[in-house]
C-alpha cells in the first residue's frame, strides 16, 4: 500500500478507540507524527498512553479507529509494520540467564537479518553503549542502568524507522536518565529514527520531545511543541503567581478561589500559593483581595510555566497526583482529588 | 514463497527452543530437579506398592495354646507347634512370642508388641483325635490393614504347608500299598496352578509403572509446562519482545514446544535410564518403536497444551491448571494402578484420557514386546487426539495473541 495521504507523517492515527470491557482506555484519538521527528505522549499512569503504544506496535488490536505507519495498516499488515519498528517497553526485554550477546542474538535471529550482519550490529550496538565488555556475561548481572541500555539497543536490532518508547526512563536514577535521553536524541539526529515516546516525566518530555501530546482519561487533551503549550498559560492574558504569605489561612484560601480572575490555585507549602490568574487587572485583584482579609504578603513571584502548569491548566489536576502509584492497564483507575487542589 | 514461509518458521522455531533450552541448562538448582523428581517419583511409587514377591521375616506374632488335651494326650497342638516352629526356622517369617491369654494377647496388640496372634482352643486335640478339622483362630490387628493381610498369608502358607504334610502322612496310612511318597500330593491336592508370563523373566511393579512414568513425564512437559512457561513470558514481558518481531505467531507457540519437548524428554531418558539401570526394567521391545511412541506422545498432547495456554491468562491460573491436571492424571490413566482394578466409572473416564492410550502402548512395547499391529488401536487413538486438538488450539491460541 502506498502512503496516502501527507507525506512527511510517517504515523497516521485516525479516531482510534481501545476498549478493555467497558473501560475504554483509549477513546477515539486521531494524531499524525512527522518523519525524524520525536513525538512524546505525555500522561499520568493509566492515562491511556500505553495502551496506545501497544495498539500502535501491533501488540493490541484497536477497537476501533485506524492508524498506519510508514503506510501499512497496523491490522491488516501488521507484519510489514513490525519490520519498520523497534519496542523499547516499560519491562525489560532481555532474558536474564542469556548473555547480552546472547540475547541480540536471539532477538535479531526473528529478523532475518544474515548472519555476519547481525553479528557486526550486536558489535556496533554494544560498542554503542558501552556494553561490549560485559557481552559475555548474563544481564541478570547486570545494573538497572545497564539493563536499561540493552533494553534500548534490543530494539535498535532491525534499524527501525519508528521507534516507541514506553516510559524509557522509568526507574533510573538522574544519570542513567540523561544517559538513554542523550542517546534518544542521537539517534534521531545521526540515523533519522521517528521517536514516539511515552512519559510521565514532565523533565522528558520537555527536553526530548519535538511535540506533546498531552493525554488524560485516554483523549489527548493538548497537542503542540513545548513552547506552544506553556504560551496558552503564559499568553498576554494569563500567567502564574507564586506568592508567600506568612500568615495564610484556610478562610484567605477560600476568598482567593472565590476570585473570577483565578482559575487555579494550589497551595505548595504551609505559607506558598501558587495562583492561575487570568485577565488585565488580575495581580492587583489578587492583592487587594489578600490584603482586605488581612494577609502579608512576604514575595511575589510571576513563574515561568512548566508543562506541569499546563497539564494542570488543562487538566485541573495534576500529573504526580495520579502518577504516585502504578496502576495495571486492564484497571480501571481512579483519580483521588488532589490533596493540594484547592480549586 | 511458501517455502521460504516454512524455512523461517522453522528457524525461528529452532531459535526459541534454543533459547528456551539455553536457559534451562545455566538453571543450575532446575537442572537437579530434573533428575532429582523422576528419581523420587520412581522411588516412591516403586516402594509403596512393592512387587508380589515380598517376603515378611520376623514379624512378631504371639501363640496362646489353650489346647486341654484328649485322654491327657495334647499330641495334636504339640505337633502343630513343632511344626509351626519348624518351618519358621526355614523361612523366618514369624517372631513368636508366647502368651498366656487372650487378654494379654489383646493388650500386646493394641501396645504393638506384636502384630498378630494365633490361639489354639481348648478342643484342638479333642476334635483333631475324633476325626473332626481342627481350627485355629488368628487374631489380627486391625488397625493396620495391610499388615493383618500379610499375617493371614503368612499363617496360611504355614497351615496349608503343615496341612498337606498331614494329609499325606494319612493318605500313606489308609493306603500304604499303592500310594507312595511321591504320588502322594496327587491324592491331596490333584490340581495345581502354574503361572507364566508372555516373556520370560517375572515382572515387578517397576515394569509396570515404568512405561506410564516415561510417557507421563514427557507428555507433562508439553501439556502443562508449555502454559505455564508462556505466561511467564507473558507477565515478565519478554513475550513482547517476540511479539513485535516479524515473525508468525505459529513459531512462537511452537518454538516454546519444542523447547518444553526437549525438556520433557531430558527428563523421560532420566527416568528411563533409572528405570533400566536402578530398577532393574527391562525392555523387551523395539527401543526405536519406543522413541516413536515418546514423540507421539508428545504430539497428542501439543494441541492440548496450546489449549490450556490459551486460556490460562497469568502465571497462577497456569500454575494451577497445572497441578490440577497433574494430580490426578497418573492415577486415571492407568499409570500407577492398573484401570482393571478402578470401579467402572472410572474407567470409562481413563478412556476419554489419551495419556491411557500412551501408557498402554508404551507399556506392551516395553514390557511384552509388542510391535506396532499389537498397539495400533492406541496409535490410532493418539494420532487423532493429536490432530483434533491443534485443530481446535491453533485459531484459540491466534485470539489470544492479538487480543
Amino acid at each position: 500500500m502506498l502512503q496516502t495521504q501527507n507525506s512527511d507523517s510517517i504515523i497516521e492515527v485516525k479516531n482510534l478507540t481501545k476498549k478493555f470491557g467497558d473501560f475504554t482506555a483509549v477513546d477515539n484519538i486521531s494524531f499524525d507524527v512527522k518523519k525524524g521527528e520525536i513525538f512524546g505522549l505525555l500522561g499520568p499512569n493509566g492515562a491511556g498512553k500505553s495502551t496506545t503504544l501497544r495498539v500502535l506496535s501491533t501488540l493490541a488490536r484497536p477497537s476501533k479507529g485506524t492508524a498506519s505507519i510508514g503506510g501499512y495498516d497496523i491490522v491488516k499488515e501488521d507484519t510489514e509494520v513490525r519490520k519498520l519498528i523497534g519496542l523499547v517497553s516499560e519491562k525489560m526485554i532481555m532474558y536474564n540467564r542469556l548473555t547480552a550477546k546472547e540475547n541480540l542474538w536471539f532477538f535479531g535471529s526473528l529478523f532475518n537479518i544474515p548472519k555476519d550482519e547481525l553479528n557486526k550490529r550486536i558489535e556496533d550496538l554494544l560498542e554503542l553503549v558501552e556494553l561490549t565488555k560485559w557481552k559475555n556475561s548474563q544481564v541478570g548481572t547486570f545494573s538497572t542502568g545497564m539493563r536499561q541500555r540493552m533494553n534500548v539497543v534490543r530494539a535498535l536490532l532491525n534499524l527501525p524507522q519508528v521507534l516507541f518508547l514506553d516510559e524509557p526512563t522509568l526507574g533510573l536514577d538522574p544519570q542513567s536518565s540523561v544517559e538513554i535521553r542523550e542517546f534518544i536524541r542521537k539517534l534521531n539526529k545521526e540515523n533519522g529514527t521517528t521517536v514516539i515516546l511515552t512519559t510521565h516525566m514532565m523533565v522528558d518530555a520537555d527536553l526530548l520531545c519535538d511535540r506533546i501530546a498531552i493525554v488524560d482519561h485516554g483523549k489527548i487533551v493538548a497537542l503542540d511543541t513545548s513552547p506552544n503549550l506553556k504560551k496558552m498559560i503564559n499568553g498576554e492574558n494569563s500567567a502564574i503567581i507564586k506568592l508567600d504569605i506568612p500568615n495564610l489561612s484556610p478562610d484567605l484560601l477560600a476568598k482567593l478561589q472565590a476570585l473570577d480572575c483565578a482559575d487555579a490555585v494550589s497551595q505548595e507549602s504551609p505559607t506558598e500559593l501558587k495562583v492561575h490568574v487570568h485577565g488585565n487587572e488580575a495581580f492587583d485583584t489578587i492583592i487587594d483581595s489578600i490584603r482586605k482579609n488581612g494577609g502579608k504578603i512576604s514575595s511575589m513571584e510571576n513563574l515561568q510555566p512548566t508543562l506541569e502548569d499546563v497539564f494542570l491548566h488543562i487538566t485541573g489536576h495534576q500529573v504526580r497526583d495520579a502518577a504516585t502509584e502504578k496502576i495495571p492497564m486492564e484497571q480501571h483507575r481512579h483519580f483521588g482529588q488532589a490533596p493540594n487542589r484547592i480549586r | 514463497m511458501i517455502n521460504m514461509t516454512a524455512r523461517s518458521l522453522i528457524s525461528h522455531c529452532g531459535r526459541i527452543a534454543w533459547k528456551d533450552l539455553t536457559e534451562l541448562f545455566r538453571n543450575r538448582l532446575g537442572l537437579i530437579l530434573l533428575i532429582v523428581m523422576p528419581l523420587f517419583m520412581m522411588v516412591m511409587v516403586g516402594f509403596i506398592y512393592p512387587s508380589g514377591n515380598t517376603s515378611i521375616s520376623n514379624m512378631p506374632v504371639g501363640l496362646i495354646n489353650q489346647d486341654s488335651g484328649y485322654n491327657n494326650s495334647t499330641l495334636p497342638s504339640q505337633a502343630f507347634i513343632s511344626g509351626l516352629y519348624q518351618i519358621n526356622t526355614q523361612t523366618n517369617m514369624l517372631k513368636i512370642h508366647n502368651e498366656t491369654s487372650v487378654a494379654s494377647l489383646k493388650t500386646d496388640i493394641q501396645n504393638g508388641v506384636v502384630d498378630g496372634g494365633i490361639i489354639i482352643p481348648s478342643n484342638f486335640s479333642t476334635c483333631v483325635m475324633c476325626g473332626q478339622q481342627g481350627t485355629l483362630t488368628i487374631m489380627t490387628d486391625q488397625s493396620n490393614p495391610t499388615i493383618s493381610e500379610e499375617l493371614q498369608g503368612a499363617l496360611s502358607g504355614v497351615f496349608n504347608e503343615m496341612s498337606t504334610l498331614l494329609a499325606e502322612h494319612n493318605v500313606q496310612i489308609l493306603s500304604p500299598s499303592n500310594v507312595t511318597a511321591n504320588n502322594s500330593l496327587a491324592v491331596v491336592q490333584p490340581y495345581s496352578v502354574k503361572t507364566e508370563g508372555v516373556v520370560s523373566g517375572s515382572a515387578s511393579y517397576f515394569s509396570f509403572i515404568a512405561p506410564g512414568m516415561v510417557m507421563l513425564t514427557v507428555m507433562m512437559s508439553v501439556m502443562t509446562g508449555l502454559p505455564v512457561a508462556i505466561s511467564q513470558e507473558r507477565e515478565v514481558g519478554t513475550m513482547d519482545g517476540m511479539m513485535v518481531a516479524p515473525i508468525n505467531r505459529l513459531s512462537i507457540i511452537l518454538g516454546k514446544a519444542l523447547g518444553q519437548t526437549g525438556r520433557g524428554l531430558i527428563q523421560g531418558v532420566i527416568v528411563m535410564a533409572l528405570a533400566l539401570g536402578l530398577f532393574g526394567v527391562v525392555i523387551h521391545g523395539s527401543w526405536l518403536l519406543v522413541v516413536a511412541l515418546l514423540l507421539l506422545g508428545v504430539f497428542s498432547f501439543v494441541g492440548l497444551g496450546i489449549v490450556l495456554t490459551s486460556l490460562a491468562k497469568d502465571q497462577e491460573t497456569a500454575q494451577m491448571m497445572m497441578i490440577t491436571l497433574m494430580f490426578p492424571m497418573p492415577f486415571l490413566s492407568g499409570v500407577m494402578f492398573p484401570l482393571q482394578q478402578m470401579p467402572w466409572y472410572m474407567q470409562d473416564i481413563a478412556k476419554f484420557l489419551p495419556l491411557t492410550y500412551a501408557a498402554d502402548a508404551m507399556r506392551k512395547v516395553m514390557v511384552l514386546g509388542a510391535g506396532i499391529p499389537a498397539i495400533s488401536t492406541d496409535l490410532i487413538i493418539l494420532i487423532a487426539f493429536g490432530i483434533v486438538m491443534i485443530a481446535i488450539a491453533v485459531p484459540l491460541f491466534r485470539r489470544m495473541m492479538t487480543r
